[in-house]
């Protein structure tokens, strides 16, 4: 096998880099462009209702740039995790902007598409069997609780990707996938050793986050037979063994040991040196692969529906009893309302409303408070009720000591409510036994 | 580096907070040189004990502390009190949860 050059344009498709990093990475010579667009770091939201995290407009106008350039050296594009979560319905989003990039511009090209929803049945079936533990969820999953959820997808391996590319793709859009496998896809498919791609992979997803300074930008990596090196593509960036060893870290628990599909990556033989200025050689990640097959469920369920208002307070007499005021208002709402219930949270900036419960510093020290008033309930005309309700009762609640009887809230918006429409929550987090790498994500292929 | 009381900042050059997964908050630890981290190691300033002390939350609530010597760094990581998006939680990227860690006491050692 000779070197395999991976190009990474960003840490997720959408949110930028710079032309001419592009071009300083695509003057590496790299054998494929890959990029992830999502996981579960933004929130439960857009898995469960399939819209977007990026829009339509950036994904388009980054997406045509890749292309462009991947079309122009006849290398493979590979996109993970497409649109957020990684739906279905992602999936066909991101294919649909390809097809009309292709359509525009008169490109020719072979697309392949690979869904990681799980059907319910499917799952349901495993929990019967007692193939599905819980990962770090705290709970285990039910067939009550599949039952409820809205969009399940996996986390696929580097397998079917690395199938989509065998087949002849030009162009790879992956439903949810393991970041760092969506990176080592292509290397690992030409013979590169899983260990140090998967590695690579790791700190290649967040693109120039492994670079000073850091930024959503291009960084290109080399796997070798023993080794892979990384770089920068803006010539205003480097890697250092300081930027690269502190990425290793970044948004995992365990920094030895790193569990994907199918397999760990063991880091306690690692070491990382500085070879030129911006580039550093990384060896001794070692692939270790599991018995069984397992991968990572992520699951989303509609808890009910947001309103919410925003509301200042500036008077000392009302800060120097906000906890007392809150619980009567939250108390006389529940009573209102009985016997409909809803979830009623008051985020309280300017005391603990950053750290809530973790917050060891809870007296008020500002001359002011922002209020998050924030009800869900099971409908959205409901949750908008018990909202303005509750603003209403806190706007001319009478308390001692006060001297302004006119409104206790500054209000910056009207209507003082917002609807913020559907509430999703985590429903699932498991990881559930598949028969194969390749089950349960099916691989579709269409020329352009 | 002058005596008096010495807070954890005095000593890192980074100190963040994220989640890992909606379920884990994560923070890691990375220090200016060598020599800050060796001190700070050293002095076990950073435990289970006094990061559950430094969040209000019981030690078993540390899912994990790593000691990184290749990093010089140290990364602990917090079962989540509110999983993520879950009722009540108030940081959808689990970012904005490191100031307790930047104000950990550094407790004198020898040969300082």
């Amino acid at each position: 096998m000779g070197a395999i050059t991976v190009l990474t344009p960003t840490g997720t498709l959408g949110y930028g880099f710079g032309a001419e990093a592009l071009e300083g990475g695509m003057a590496l010579r790299p054998d494929v462009i890959a990029v992830d667009a999502g996981s579960t770091d933004p929130g439960p939201h857009y898995l469960g209702s399939g819209e977007t995290l990026v829009s339509r407009f950036s994904t388009k106008r980054e997406l045509s740039d890749l292309l462009s350039a991947a079309r122009g050296a006849g290398i493979p594009l590979v996109v993970g995790s497409a649109g957020g979560a990684g739906s279905r319905r992602h999936v066909d989003w991101t294919v649909d902007i390809v097809r009309e990039i292709a359509r525009e511009r008169g490109l020719h090209a072979k697309i392949a598409w690979i869904y990681a929803d799980i059907p319910i049945e499917r799952a349901r079936r495993a929990v019967r069997q007692n193939e599905v533990q819980d990962f770090e969820a705290g709970f285990l999953l039910t067939e009550a609780m599949l039952d409820d959820t809205v969009t399940l997808v996996a986390q696929m391996g580097h397998e079917p990707i690395a199938a989509a590319l065998d087949g002849g793709a030009d162009i790879v859009v992956a439903g949810r996938a393991c970041d760092d496998s969506t990176i080592a896809a292509f290397p690992i498919a030409r013979g590169a050793d899983p260990g140090l791609a998967m590695h690579m992979g790791k700190i290649l997803e967040c693109g120039a986050f492994s670079a000073e300074p850091f930024g959503m930008d291009v960084m290109v990596g080399t796997v070798a037979e023993d080794h892979f090196l990384l770089e920068p593509g803006s010539r205003n960036r480097r890697a250092s063994l300081t930027s690269v060893a502190a990425h290793s870290l970044y948004e995992r628990e365990n920094p030895i040991r790193q569990a994907g599909p199918g397999h760990e990556v063991d880091l306690s033989d690692c070491r990382f040196e500085q070879v030129t200025e911006r580039r550093v050689r990384v060896s001794g990640s070692r692939f270790i692969k599991s018995g069984d097959y397992w991968v990572k469920l992520e699951g989303a369920r509609r808890a009910g529906y947001r309103t919410i208002c925003i509301a200042g307070i500036r008077c000392p007499t009302m800060l120097a009893r906000i906890d007392d005021i809150l619980d009567e208002v939250r108390a006389q709402a529940i009573d209102y309302f009985a016997p409909a219930s809803f979830e009623l949270t008051f985020h309280v900036y300017g005391r603990d409303g950053v750290m809530g419960r973790l917050e060891p510093q809870r007296e008020i020290t500002s001359q002011e408070l922002g209020l998050v008033i924030d009800v869900v309930a099971s409908d959205q005309e409901l949750a908008h009720a018990v909202c303005h309700q509750i603003s209403g009762s806190l706007l001319h609640l009478h308390y001692p000591g006060q001297f302004n009887t006119s409104g206790n809230l500054a209000f910056p918006y009207s209507p003082s409510e917002i609807d913020a429409g559907p509430v999703y929550r985590f429903s699932a987090y498991h990881l559930m036994k598949a028969a194969s790498p390749l089950e349960l994500f099916p691989v579709n292929f269409e020329d352009l | 580096m002058a005596p008096g009381k010495h807070r954890l900042r005095d000593y890192a050059a980074i100190i963040r907070s994220k989640n890992a997964g909606p379920y884990r908050l994560t923070f890691d630890i990375l220090f200016r040189d060598e020599e800050s981290f060796r001190v700070v190691r050293d002095s076990n300033a950073v435990t289970r004990e006094t990061v559950a002390l430094a969040y209000g939350v019981n030690p078993s609530q540390i899912s994990s502390l790593f000691i990184v010597p290749e990093g010089r760094a140290i990364k602990v990581t917090l079962i989540r009190p509110i999983g993520q998006g879950e009722r009540g939680d108030s940081d959808m990227y689990g970012c904005q949860q490191h100031v307790p860690l930047m104000e950990l006491p550094v407790p004198p050692g020898e040969n300082r």
